[in-house]
């Protein structure tokens, strides 16, 4: 797999100022899937700024937190189609943006190109099956099936 | 002629210290990985809501335990953390003359969420104070 990570090369020089060596990240990818695959970390971030912190508070901090989390509760929740496309956003996002994460760090501490595919397809795999699993259920998911605890 | 077979900690010199950068670089990607690992187990255990009430309160009645819920503390402050310090990598991307200024937002970023997580520690603190009292 072809990887630009290198600098990015202007008509000038790039300007190197020790202040210029303190910046967070890396460095802005060249061109191709890595210049995509950095805006995409970009921009689900910028959504899982709403999406994750937003379920985390109300999820983990507000009321009882995970305390009041049950059955009944995910019933009453999942009765509205704005927290079930929240909840599929969620997912898929943080899904591919974690698992992105997980390729970048592959590719900075492993070398050889066979245990690096190998890893990759695991997280990919796995990535793919927990993105099948999660979309059935926020989809499917009928409290009716069960009479007596859907509120 | 003596000759040294291991190595002496002063044979690798001093030990790097590097910019506050270096240290918010690894915290976001400790993080990072924390969280993904939890998300893993964590679309599984919901997705067993779709089996029903018991299997789904069986399964999250592990959150009764005051352990797990120190470490749902411990994945909330990962990802205010993560996130806020994605801010500051968004602001420094987007905008690059604000790298000069990396240090300071660095600091900010380290306020703010240190900041957010008095209260949340307050009360997810108090959550599991009355879990114990039970």
């Amino acid at each position: 797999m072809a990887t630009a990570t290198e600098p990015r090369r202007d008509a000038q020089p790039p300007e190197r100022s020790p202040q210029r060596d303190f910046r967070g990240g890396r460095d802005r990818p060249v061109g191709g899937f890595e210049l995509w695959s950095w805006l995409f970390m970009r921009i689900s971030g910028l959504l899982l700024l709403v999406l994750a912190v937003g379920h985390v508070l109300i999820m983990h901090v507000q009321d009882d937190g995970v305390g009041r989390v049950d059955f009944g509760f995910v019933a009453t929740r999942w009765a509205s189609p704005f927290w079930r496309t929240w909840d599929w956003m969620l997912l898929v996002l943080a899904l591919i943006h974690g698992i992105n994460g997980l390729r970048v760090i592959t590719l900075d501490y492993v070398r050889k190109p066979g245990v690096r595919l190998t890893i990759n397809m695991v997280f990919y795999v796995l990535g793919f099956t927990l993105f099948v699993l999660g979309s059935v259920i926020v989809f499917t998911f009928d409290p009716s099936k069960w009479p007596g605890y859907a509120s | 002629m003596a000759t040294r077979t291991s190595k002496r900690k002063s044979d690798y010199g001093p030990i790097y210290k590097g910019h506050e950068g270096q240290y918010s670089w690894l915290l976001h990607r400790i993080t990072g990985v924390a969280i993904i690992l939890f998300l893993f187990a964590h679309v599984i255990d919901t997705a067993v809501v779709g089996w029903g009430p018991n299997a789904y309160n069986r399964v999250v009645r592990v959150y009764e335990n005051p352990i797990v819920r120190l470490l749902e503390l411990g994945l909330v402050a990962a990802v205010l953390y993560h996130s806020f310090n994605g801010i500051k990598i968004l602001l420094v991307d987007f905008f690059p003359s604000l790298a000069k200024h990396i240090r300071v937002m660095g600091i900010v970023t380290l306020v703010v969420f240190l900041a957010a997580m008095l209260p949340i520690t307050w009360i997810m603190g108090s959550q599991i104070i009355d879990l114990l009292r039970d």
